[in-house]
């Protein structure tokens, strides 16, 4: 069992939760996942890691309610403990002094670019941090993200805090300012990875994303979380989680992520007889 | 009394009815059918049955145990080669092993050794086994097993028996393996057969910690150098899927077996939504392969609902790889056999979803290297048959995350650990290996017999560790 030390809500189906898994904690990197299991009949759940503390034993999770299964996470509170906690998986990030670096965050994928930001600047890079949110009341994590980089820039799709428009549009501002960018990595909603990755094509930025498709074990076992990545089929969950954005179908990734949507709805419309839903 | 040529029929579900449930299809002699199997054994003055058996079970005397009716008797012997009777009883190809060897099969049918020893296991474990704990000297030395499947449970076993101190990592949040994750519950019970036989592991003083990749959450170095392990072995298996490399794979609703399997098996995603984990399986359903692991998926969506659920192979019917009684209990539950077959593509609507496979005809031409005849295609003979899942069963290769976190383990070319096929060691000391890690898929047995093969040569080697 794994204990819940830390609850926030972040913003409205948005919650970060402190899980302790020390062992976990001592080994992670920037750039893997873990995958979680809420309870005995929970499906298994992966989710890219946000923070970790070697010291207290603490991982950081960020994540937003969309389906039965993390509503039942987001009821449980401190104190609490789920039954599986397992990673780090995946394939750390890269991190080497590539010279300037940019991190760009949409919604909740900010989270995971915050370890990812931090490893760059410890070393020795220039980095900047893009950060984007529909409106001002969504956007996490400034206060820690403005911490370890050089410049954070905030896009809000509405303008009510930052810069009005899309990541992309930042990104293009920086590169028209006469920023010389050396590495981009973009986490967040497909869709918004595959804008960046088409921005800097012709720019010539080299371009990670992080993919969070579908899949079971996390370990390599089951094939469903494969993604054609330039002529190759991958696997997200030990291949990568991150790929050269240039590279990345991203059609064939938004549509696998389709696979469930009419059973997650189906689940989520069922009206929870234990209050779960409230 | 004139010996029958036939084995005691296994009882079984009504194809019908069991088309449609979960439940155990195979479902055990009664103890007075038991005792007149026994009876069919000719014990015969040099027995080649336990030469066919990969951990050389008794066979002799345990039937001889059955005849006289002392079954307690019968399980301790089973058990000193076996620890999970009731699991092999089950899942063995015993027609390729012990039963092949059987003196009778060379008339008629071999005595049903498989179906007696899963007899004596229930028996065993209903009536509740007494398993004594080890009892540990204070300066034991310690073993880490990674991975609790076959290979691992009998590994550990075997060595704790010897006084050894050991415990399991496990990457899934449940031990067994393939046990749990990919034999279904129709062919193995999980909680009333798998978990029991863990239970009786764990009994003689093994732990198992689950949720622990190895590669990820330590590496084998430090759990000699950093943890005090004395040895370790790997009995990690071939969990990585292959796919067929034809174009549409990536299209939803195409499974990996093991996909498919670990979602309905281990997820219990036949339980949805009361399990989490969801699953989807249309009407029409092809299978891609001829092994055990093809038949289990196709019998699973038949019970998930598929109306048409086809075996998609390559080759003719008397390659099937798998078992023939699997192969006999598909075409009685209706699986349709398209043989001499194989797909070309996937073919998806507009918005990437399944709906056709596109085969080709095939007919066998001369031996490859494996002496089965190669299939080669029958040109101009496409056809398409519409269809809403695809699942791939064509076999799987070795995990590599042991591998690239490893230094200096030697590896073959298709990513398999290499290992001495005796003591199972591996190119770096102190590590030993076996199973389907190290000979590619096979079956349960084989990697059990390899588990039990390491741990006797870890005995050795920590023997002489100790002596140095």
């Amino acid at each position: 069992m794994f204990k819940i030390l830390k609850k926030e809500e972040w913003s409205p189906s948005v919650f970060a939760m402190e899980i302790e898994a020390p062992r976990v904690a001592k080994k992670a990197k920037a750039g893997q996942f873990i995958v979680l299991r809420v309870d005995e009949e929970g499906e298994r759940i992966p989710l890219t890691i946000a923070d970790f503390n070697r010291e207290t034993g603490a991982v950081l999770i960020v994540f937003q309610v969309i389906g039965a299964s993390t509503m039942k996470l987001a009821a449980l509170n401190v104190g609490d403990s789920i039954v599986d906690f397992v990673g780090p998986l995946g394939q750390p990030s890269e991190i080497e002094k590539f010279g300037t670096v940019v991190v760009v965050g949409g919604g909740i994928g900010v989270a995971p670019t915050y370890p990812i930001a931090r490893a760059m600047k410890e070393a020795g890079n220039k980095v900047i941090a893009i950060m984007g949110a529909k409106t001002k009341d969504i956007l996490i994590m400034e206060k820690e993200m403005k911490a370890v980089t050089d410049e954070v820039v905030v896009t809000t799709d509405d303008g009510s805090y930052g810069m009005k428009g899309f990541v992309t549009n930042a990104v293009q501002a920086l590169v028209d300012r006469g920023e010389k960018i050396d590495q981009i990595t973009a986490i967040g909603p497909v869709i918004m990875m595959k804008s960046v990755a088409d921005a800097t094509r012709d720019l010539g930025i080299r371009t990670i994303v992080s993919l969070n498709p579908i899949m079971v074990d996390g370990t390599g076992m089951c094939g469903g979380c494969r993604v054609q990545v330039g002529d190759e089929t991958k696997f997200a969950c030990v291949d990568g989680p991150e790929f050269d954005g240039h590279l990345v179908d991203f059609k064939g990734l938004m549509s696998r992520q389709r696979m469930y949507r009419d059973l997650e709805s189906q689940e989520k419309d069922h009206v929870c007889n234990i209050g779960l839903d409230r | 009394m004139a010996l029958s040529l036939e084995k005691h029929k296994m009882p079984v579900q009504d194809p019908k009815v069991r088309a449609h449930n979960f439940d155990e299809v195979a479902l055990g002699y009664d103890e007075e059918t038991a005792v007149a199997e026994a009876e069919r054994c000719l014990h015969c003055k040099v027995p080649q049955c336990r030469k066919g058996c990969p951990v050389s079970i008794d066979i002799p005397t345990f039937i001889g145990h059955i005849k006289e009716r002392k079954f307690d008797e019968a399980i301790k012997t089973i058990k000193e080669s076996n620890g999970l009777p009731a699991v092999c009883g089950r899942v063995c190809p015993q027609e390729n092993q012990c039963e092949k060897m059987c003196i009778l099969a060379k008339k008629g049918e071999s005595v049903a050794i498989g179906r007696l020893e899963r007899f004596v296991a229930d028996r065993a474990m209903e009536q509740g086994e007494e398993i004594k704990p080890v009892e540990y000297s204070e300066d034991a030395q310690k073993v880490a097993v990674i991975g609790a499947g076959p290979s691992g449970l009998s590994c550990a076993g075997d060595l704790a028996k010897k006084g050894y101190k050991v415990t399991i990592f496990e990457a899934l949040h449940k031990a067994g393996g393939v046990l749990s994750y990919g034999i279904p519950e129709f062919r193995l019970p999980k909680e009333k057969v798998v978990a029991k036989e863990i239970e009786n592991i764990e009994k003689l003083g093994v732990k198992i910690e689950l949720d622990s990749v190895a590669g990820r959450l330590f590496t084998v170095d430090e759990l000699m150098e950093e943890e005090g392990f004395d040895a370790v072995f790997l009995g990690t298996g071939a969990g990585l899927p292959h796919f067929q490399g034809i174009p549409g794979e990536s299209l939803n609703g195409v499974y990996s077996a093991n996909e498919f399997l670990t979602r309905c098996n281990l997820m219990k995603a036949y339980r949805f939504p009361e399990y989490a984990t969801p699953i989807k399986v249309g009407k029409n359903v092809a299978v891609v392969g001829g092994g055990n692991v093809a038949m289990d998926a196709a019998r699973t969506a038949l019970r998930l609902g598929a109306e048409h659920v086809y075996i998609v192979y390559r080759r003719s019917e008397a390659e099937l790889p798998a078992r023939k009684e699997e192969v006999e209990h598909a075409k009685e539950e209706g699986i349709d056999f398209q043989l001499l077959t194989n797909p070309v593509e996937v073919l998806g609507n507009e918005d990437g979803w399944v709906k056709g496979l596109r085969c080709i005809r095939m007919e066998l031409g001369e031996p490859d290297a494996s002496g089965r005849r190669r299939p080669v295609p029958v040109e101009g003979s496409e056809f398409d048959l519409p269809m809403d899942t695809v699942i791939i069963a064509i076999g799987t290769g070795p995990n590599p995350i042991i591998a690239q976190t490893t230094p200096g383990l030697e590896t073959s070319k298709r990513g398999n650990i290499v290992a001495d096929e005796e003591s199972c060691a591996t190119s770096k000391p102190g590590v030993f290996a076996g199973g389907d890690i190290v000979t590619g898929a096979a079956t349960v047995i084989l990697a059990m017999g390899a588990g039990r093969k390491a741990a006797a040569a870890i005995d050795e080697y920590l023997k002489e560790k100790r002596s140095k």
